[in-house]
């Protein structure tokens, strides 16, 4: 076992996987002699020379183009775009071609790329650094996307990415880059991509959570209880945005009857609308309230000085909570 | 080297090898190409023309959904894919190459089944590596430098060729692919298919550049400009890329000087936009008949022979589209089956659901089953 961070758990699963697979090439923007502006691929280009790890161009969509390509040539690329929204130029060929490559040539050229990004807000940055897009890339078909929270999982998920035969995109909360550490297994080992983890187990409401926000899931759920001790708290950490585990939310909600969705993701047209129309459809029945959800704003993320207005924050979700476990029909 | 760092495009040199009544009109290139090659280049640069009017007709009857026509392109298509080394070499196209489908040795069958709306058409036959048509254009290059990127990586032999038009010039990702294939010393030769016109916008209104082939230089790729409709030119100056890029050069771009002698795509009015004028003059330079009559001015052709041809092709094209327009439905299953690597449960519930709607295709074609 080794003690890590997120961002050190970043590294090793690329360090592991560029060991044991000669075709996993590493490469964007100062990844290689500096290590990436938060060091995810530090040391990476001294171990595996210039050819596997290297700084590219600023050129976004080249890098997904290059990867495609890549990848149908039987390489494995692992293509890191700075800051998810720097890397909007990316998206043509996200979107256009990385997801569907696979079904326009009826199989004969999977293409199996990872692409890394740091997401999401609380980092008191410039504009176009907080962004979370998730929904975008799941509402895309052909695409897999993970956002992990925890060193073990960042590192499974990350080694679990690697290995599929599919595009999958790891968007990584920038706010947890170094925000705790945890033991984590030596060597490899992978965390199965659709599955969600309980942090909590309980009876009387279902938070599903993921990336930044199970922080402050924990901590109002901890507080909520403290005070209630009659009630118990479900708490998911989804992991994979695409697919989600149903079968793991739909049962907890039969359990519990109640369900809030958080996310800083903008509201409307996001993956809580997917969870809570879901759960609509197949356990509606179970309900003992209306699904609720805590999210972002739909709004441009504000800076700095005005972040906090955008984000789900403790006091928020513990008012849903609230509502949810007094909510009477 | 004949051509590279000797035609310099910086004054809008071009390399021309016939003229456009298909006499030899430039005795100083050197290069080796024998009658059957000139013989088979020819009936592909026909049978991609036969094909175009063919579908053309098709597609008035309702029974082709809509295609992007080669004809005036074909000299130099045929020129650069037949060059290609099959199972090698790599094609990453645009969605206008009938011409180096068929001369890269994609089935005629494969290409109509597309252009009927079966995406297995798209996908190339085994030992030939050619990638589905690429609709958004500028991708393809991208796409071209990360295959070329592969090759040399995995020390594989294989040059990789992609092209766009005029139009796609004018996109970011084509300047950011040749500096990417410079940076690394890739081997993938960039073309650009110079056809005057991107659907309705004029070459003058999509750059005020020199010509297309100076846009290669600020990457540091050498680059050239070639007559696209003299076969023999574009034949020569292909066959001097591909050897300038497998002993490891780098990438080379080239800007064949072409006209689009058909709509857009079958959907679309060229009269409604070009002159009139401007296309007369343009039909004058058509490869095939520049190509024509120098192969009867060499005594390997003739009057009979194409009659022959015509006749013999547009039978063949007449039984390849009755075979796609049979074979062109799939199963509910097939438009499930290749988005991911395995079904994730809710495709397999939203097949499920599928099938109920849809439980009647399941004998149909539906690709390689």
């Amino acid at each position: 076992m080794k003690t890590l961070n997120n961002i050190k758990a970043v590294n090793e699963a690329l360090d592991i996987a560029m060991e044991k697979w000669n075709e996993v090439i590493v490469f964007g923007e100062d990844v290689g002699y500096e290590g990436g502006v938060f060091r995810a691929t530090e040391g990476l280009q001294k171990k595996y020379g210039e050819e596997r790890c290297f700084d590219a161009p600023i050129s976004e969509s080249l890098f997904i183009g290059a990867a495609i390509g890549m990848a149908m040539n039987k390489l494995k690329p692992v293509v890191e775009l700075q800051f998810l929204e720097l890397g909007m130029a990316s998206l043509q060929n996200i979107l256009g071609h990385m997801g569907r490559v696979r079904n326009r040539s009826r199989g004969k050229y999977p293409a199996p790329i990872v692409v890394r990004t740091p997401m999401g807000g609380g980092i008191r940055a410039l504009e176009l650094h907080s962004g979370a897009i998730e929904a975008v890339f799941a509402h895309t078909p052909g695409i897999k996307v993970i956002i992990p929270s925890t060193p073990y999982d960042t590192k499974g998920l990350l080694l679990a990415a690697i290995e599929s035969n599919d595009p999958v995109i790891i968007l990584e909360p920038t706010k947890l880059y170094r925000a705790f550490k945890q033991e984590v297994p030596e060597g490899y080992y992978t965390v199965p991509i659709g599955e969600a983890a309980y942090i909590f187990e309980g009876n009387d409401l279902t938070i599903v959570t993921y990336g930044s926000q199970t922080v402050d899931c924990q901590k109002a759920v901890e507080e909520y209880e403290s005070k209630n001790p009659n009630v118990t708290i479900e708490l998911i950490d989804l992991r994979t945005i695409k697919p989600w585990d149903k079968k793991m939310i739909i049962e907890s909600v039969k359990k519990t009857g109640r369900l809030l969705v958080v996310h800083e993701a903008v509201k409307s047209f996001s993956v809580s609308s997917e969870i809570i129309a879901t759960v609509n459809e197949e356990a509606f029945g179970y309900l003992k309230a209306p699904p609720m959800r805590c999210t972002g704003y739909d709004i441009v993320i504000p800076l700095e000085s005005g972040e906090t207005y955008h984000q789900p924050t403790k006091e928020k979700i513990l008012s849903k909570i609230n509502q949810l476990i007094e909510y009477e029909f | 080297m004949q051509f590279i760092g000797k035609y310099d495009p910086l004054k809008n040199e071009k390399i021309q090898i016939l003229d456009n009544q298909g006499n030899i009109i430039n005795n100083n290139i050197e290069f080796d190409i024998s009658d059957e090659t000139l013989i088979e280049a020819y009936k592909i640069m026909n049978l991609s023309r036969k094909q175009d009017e063919f579908q053309n007709i098709v597609q008035r009857q309702g029974r082709l959904l809509s295609f992007l026509s080669s004809s005036g392109q074909e000299a130099c298509e045929v020129a650069y894919a037949m060059s290609m080394e099959k199972g090698v070499d790599w094609l990453s196209p645009g969605y206008r190459n009938n011409a180096a489908w068929l001369a890269s040795g994609i089935p005629v069958r494969n290409i109509m089944l597309y252009w009927t709306g079966n995406e297995f058409g798209g996908q190339s036959p085994e030992g030939i590596n050619v990638l589905p048509p690429n609709i958004i254009i500028g991708s393809q290059y991208s796409q071209a430098a990360g295959l070329a990127f592969g090759e040399k990586y995995l020390n594989k032999k294989g040059v990789v060729l992609t092209t766009t038009g005029d139009g796609g010039m004018s996109e970011g990702e084509v300047y950011e692919s040749m500096n990417f294939a410079q940076l690394h010393n890739l081997p993938v030769i960039f073309i650009c298919e110079n056809n005057k016109w991107a659907i309705s916008t004029p070459y003058s209104k999509s750059t005020k550049s020199l010509n297309i082939a100076v846009k290669a230089i600020a990457s540091g790729t050498p680059s050239l400009i070639v007559d696209g409709n003299d076969f023999l030119a574009c034949y020569a100056v292909i066959q001097e890329c591909l050897k300038f890029c497998r002993e490891g050069n780098g990438p080379v771009f080239i800007e064949f000087d072409t006209y689009r002698l058909g709509a857009h795509s079958s959907s679309d009015n060229p009269d409604v936009y070009r002159p009139k004028d401007e296309f007369e003059k343009a039909k004058l330079d058509d490869p095939l008949t520049r190509m024509k009559n120098y192969l009867v001015e060499k005594g390997i052709w003739s009057k009979k022979k194409q009659e022959a041809l015509d006749s013999e092709q547009f039978e063949f094209l007449k039984t390849e589209f009755e075979w796609a327009e049979k074979n062109k439905d799939y199963p509910v299953s097939d438009v499930f089956d290749y988005i991911y690597d395995q079904k994730p449960d809710f495709l397999v519930e939203q097949l499920a659901e599928a099938k109920t709607f849809y439980p009647d295709n399941e004998n149909k074609f539906g690709g390689d089953k």
